[in-house]
């Protein structure tokens, strides 16, 4: 039986030892009626070598980003991730570990975590991160929790740019907690969330304002006034971010006000793996530390003065508070932070800036092509990363299907999210998309239309 | 006595990354643009572009590598010595499913890509569904939630649904004194109200106690089966029964469901909502603290609550649904934590049900033969056949001057992990101990010597362990008073 040592001599003189008369025997305290009769309905079990051939067979039935030229994003990137990433994560000693509850055998994971908190906090420019959350939408359903912790209020206003499937999350976290949650449509020519607009729904009731940069359009919103305009009515600003590596690019929120900075860091080392295991990020301000749901690793020394790290702060978390804790969350992402922690310091700060700004140079080499192409046009004038949406002068299923069999994956449609954006798609360039690539796609559209 | 394992080894200093940094290094080179570079300011206002990453580390590929690999031996995992980790199910993670999660048609697939080119990969979902409702004995299982918390929130968002939907909303959930932290918890971010039952003499839960609190306005019940102290939780049928009757919902949570692997299903004892460990059960690794998955089985009358999306199978075709107007919604973007999908339905395929009941078997024989052969020298406060675990406490060598977090810490010095300390909640200063099937005599033998060594050793010599660890016992309320949460430039290291 594979993965289970024991010899039948070992079991004689384990029961032996125990005084049961045999296997079945330590059964008897499960009531006779409970048990099963019969073998679980299950295909029969396989030797190493049948499971590779089997499994090999199966993910052969799939195509991959590297069979298809592929220019969807919407919360999934495909990056490029360097060898060394997945070298470390193949450590051992890091991935058959479990949560660093013993310090004095756990500090390999706790500095890597140590290490994740500050370079989440450099990039966000905030205060405090946590050791991480599940994933982007349910890390933006703990900042509104955290929020309502902070303020009490009643009010939640979510820009209609955040991704859709992040509002989904929200309205399930937030099902029984007394709130109204109040969506501002996003401006239908930048396809940013205007300030007006926010101004018609936020006020003194309003516990939180939600918005995304880049936003799900890939459009680059207004933090600026966008904070003012929460500090004004003393809202906590969340500022979600689904593609980290604009943070390359980009000023952090930290510096536009942001109170709380969440977000998907799979972009960072982790690989697109169908939508999961992904990163939850999970940063804010000193001051609202205490209300931070998720783990926290920080810094002490030994008994022999030494410097080490352990978790603390652990009287928010549910092992201890119970009902009372902040969250839930228990088991978080650790491999996935660690992969992010890995990428980002094999990248450093010139790779990590350098990169973001090839994504940019890509996006917009695109962008620019489109724009000659009959039958298509941007749907939005606000300025972008490495995504962007385009407007067809018809339903694009039919040619997203031409470009499929083409080899291409020109996108993602956006009317399943948004019935009324019907001749819309959105477009994805990084630095995994070559000129070569991008061309092929150009000539494509420019075929079809 | 053999020889101990854990001794001195060849263990390097290593600063913070940020530490070793110097400018103008960098382990990866970006590709040149073949596109021509932009000017950034061209397209995005100045006062929104970053000209710094202030302290971002800039390191080698060496430096890189080395720093990493000089972490993780700082680090002790299952692939380094037994890991006893109570209520953890710290088993062995086979290398192969590590190989298979990486194969390209698995990791490389873009959660958006067409349908028809994603087969493979829906396929998988739907049989790991079917696998795993046939292993807990549930009608539908949702493989959405990404951890065991995550799953009983979802739970308890399924049954609060089910009430509205009847128009008759409960408030109250039903949770034993020895239920996991996240129990309570999860019933709370729900918005409902935790009403704690106590546990019978036993260690188990009596009918009485939860006819006593079952009322029209709960809800239902949230039990652990096999229970926190290894113990089977023998009534939990007649329990069920009585929760059924006012109408309420059986709610199990599956993170010791290795004890049962077809040897019973909690279908059969009456649970009607389950959510399983597949970071226990079903040997994917646990990370250093994720990623899990914490797939969700339900009975028939409340699988027209699971979250959305549901894989669908016609024909021999896969499609997602999204349609589902009872729903409670989506608990994350996207599907699930199909990379851990990947390795569980491969550890389940390597198994078969042979080798899965068999894995139950040889866990709860090795948590019996750990807790026989300790009882002669720790205190075991519940004294029958145990599950998956058993549960000691220090009150024997607390008598000598040394507690259970001393035990803890000496036994890194003979090289093993410490099991779960202090929890459950129920036995004072708790030793919790959880084998798991892929531990041999040899290393239970090992254990139990060390065990019974330590409980005869000087009690000074224990109060100042860990002696052969890197880091000695470290500061907690220093750590907790004045928070150090992140690097800062110019602190020393």
């Amino acid at each position: 039986m594979p993965y289970v040592p024991h010899t039948e001599k070992d079991i004689r003189e384990m029961l032996r030892a125990i005084g049961a008369k045999s296997v079945e025997d330590l059964f008897r305290v499960v009531p006779e009626e409970l048990r099963l009769k019969r073998p679980l309905v299950l295909p029969a079990g396989l030797s190493e070598q049948e499971l590779v051939a089997e499994m090999k067979k199966l993910s052969a039935t799939n195509a991959t980003v590297d069979d298809h030229i592929s220019f969807i994003g919407a919360g999934a990137y495909n990056h490029y991730i360097p060898s060394v990433v997945n070298h470390i994560l193949l450590r051992s000693e890091f991935y058959t570990s479990y949560t660093p509850y013993q310090p004095e055998i756990s500090q390999g994971t706790l500095q890597a975590v140590f290490e994740y908190q500050t370079l989440i906090c450099q990039l966000t420019g905030m205060d405090v991160a946590n050791a991480s959350m599940y994933e982007g939408a349910s890390a933006t359903a703990e900042a509104i929790l955290m929020a309502r912790r902070i303020n009490n209020r009643k009010k939640v206003v979510v820009s209609s740019a955040l991704h859709p499937e992040y509002r989904d999350v929200v309205k399930t976290y937030l099902k029984a907690q007394p709130v109204v949650i109040e969506e501002i449509m996003h401006c239908n020519e930048t396809g940013k969330t205007l300030p007006d607009a926010v101004e018609r729904h936020i006020d003194e009731e309003t516990s939180c304002l939600v918005v995304q940069q880049p936003n799900f359009f890939g459009c680059l919103e207004d933090l600026k006034s966008l904070g003012e305009l929460a500090r004004k009515n003393g809202a906590i600003f969340i500022v979600v971010i689904a593609e980290p590596l604009s943070l390359g690019l980009l000023k952090s929120p930290g510096e536009f006000g942001a109170d709380i900075v969440v977000g998907e860091g799979q972009s960072l080392g982790n690989s697109l793996s169908f939508g999961g295991p992904y990163l939850g990020f999970f940063a804010t301000r000193e001051k609202y530390l205490r209300q931070m749901p998720g783990r926290l690793v920080g810094e002490t020394t030994d008994k022999d003065g030494n410097r080490g790290f352990i978790l603390t702060l652990s009287t928010r978390e549910q092992h201890i508070r119970r009902e009372k804790a902040t969250s839930n969350i228990c088991t978080n992402e650790g491999l996935c932070a660690l992969a992010a922690t890995v990428y980002l310091c094999a990248l450093g700060k010139n790779g990590l800036m350098k990169l973001a700004r090839l994504n940019l140079s890509k996006c917009e080499y695109l962008k620019k092509a489109l724009q000659g192409i009959k039958g298509v046009k941007l749907a939005f004038n606000a300025p972008t990363f490495n995504e962007f949406v385009i407007e067809l002068d018809r339903e694009p299923e039919e040619l997203l299907k031409i470009l499929s069999g083409k080899g291409m994956w020109g996108g993602l449609p956006l009317k399943r999210f948004y019935p009324y954006l019907d001749r819309h798609i959105l477009l994805c360039v990084t630095e995994m998309n070559t000129k070569a690539e991008t061309d092929v796609l150009i000539d494509g559209l420019r075929g079809a239309l | 006595m053999s020889t101990a394992i854990g001794i001195t080894g060849l263990i390097m200093n290593e600063p913070l990354i940020f530490e070793s940094s110097s400018e103008g290094k960098r382990a990866v080179e970006t590709p040149t643009s073949d596109v021509g570079d932009v000017r950034p300011e061209e397209f995005i206002a100045a006062e929104l572009l970053r000209t710094d990453i202030a302290g971002f580390p800039e390191v080698s590929e060496v430096g890189v590598v080395r720093h990493f690999v000089r972490l993780s031996q700082w680090n002790y995992g299952v692939d380094t010595g037994f890991y006893p980790l109570g209520s953890c199910t710290m088993k062995y993670n086979p290398k192969v499913n590590e190989d298979i999660a990486r194969l390209p048609g698995f990791a490389r697939l873009h959660p958006y890509q067409p349908e028809e080119f994603s087969q493979g990969a829906l396929q998988l979902m739907y049989e790991l569904e079917e696998y795993l409702a046939e292993i807990s004995g549930m009608d539908a299982v949702t493989l959405q939630p990404v951890a065991g918390a995550q799953g009983e929130l979802c739970g308890m968002l399924m049954i609060s649904a089910y009430f509205a939907r009847q128009g008759r909303p409960r408030r109250k959930v039903i949770i034993p004194d020895t239920a996991h932290g996240t129990n309570p918890a999860s019933v709370t971010l729900a918005g409902l109200t935790a009403v704690p039952v106590k546990s019978g003499s036993e260690g188990i839960l009596t009918p009485d106690a939860v006819k006593g609190v079952m009322d029209e306005d709960t809800a239902g019940i949230m039990i652990t089966n096999p229970n926190t102290l290894g113990l089977f939780e023998r009534h939990i049928k007649e329990i069920a029964d009585i929760v059924h009757e006012k109408g309420g919902f059986v709610y199990c949570d599956g993170a010791n469901m290795n004890a049962l692997l077809g040897v019973a299903k909690l279908g059969d004892m009456g649970v009607d909502v389950v959510h399983m460990n597949l970071h226990k059960t079903f040997s994917t690794p646990h990370g250093g603290g994720g990623p899990g998955s914490g797939p969700v089985g339900v009975k028939k009358e409340l699988e027209p609550f699971v979250p959305v999306p549901r894989i669908v199978k016609k024909d021999s075709n896969y499609s997602l649904d999204y349609n589902k107007r009872d729903s409670i919604g989506r608990l994350r973007a996207f599907y699930g934590n199909f990379g851990v999908l990947v390795r569980a339905y491969a550890y389940i395929r390597a198994m078969g049900s042979e080798g899965l009941k068999k894995a139950a078997q040889m866990a709860v024989l090795n948590a019996n033969y750990i807790k026989e052969n300790l009882k002669s020298h720790y205190h075991l406060p519940f004294d029958q056949p145990c599950m998956h675990e058993c549960v000691f406490s220090d009150k024997l060598q607390f008598e000598k001057g040394f507690s259970t977090m001393d035990i803890a810490k000496r036994l890194m010095d003979y090289g093993f992990h410490p099991p779960t300390t202090y929890f459950p909640l129920v036995v004072h200063d708790a030793i919790m101990i959880e084998p798991t099937e892929t531990e041999d005599k040899g290393t239970l033998d090992g254990f139990i010597d060390a065990m019974k060594r330590i409980a005869e050793e000087d009690p000074e010599l224990v109060k100042g362990a860990p002696h052969n660890t890197k880091t000695k016992r470290l500061d907690e309320a220093k750590a907790a008073r004045n928070p150090v949460l992140k690097w800062r430039p110019g602190a020393k290291g």
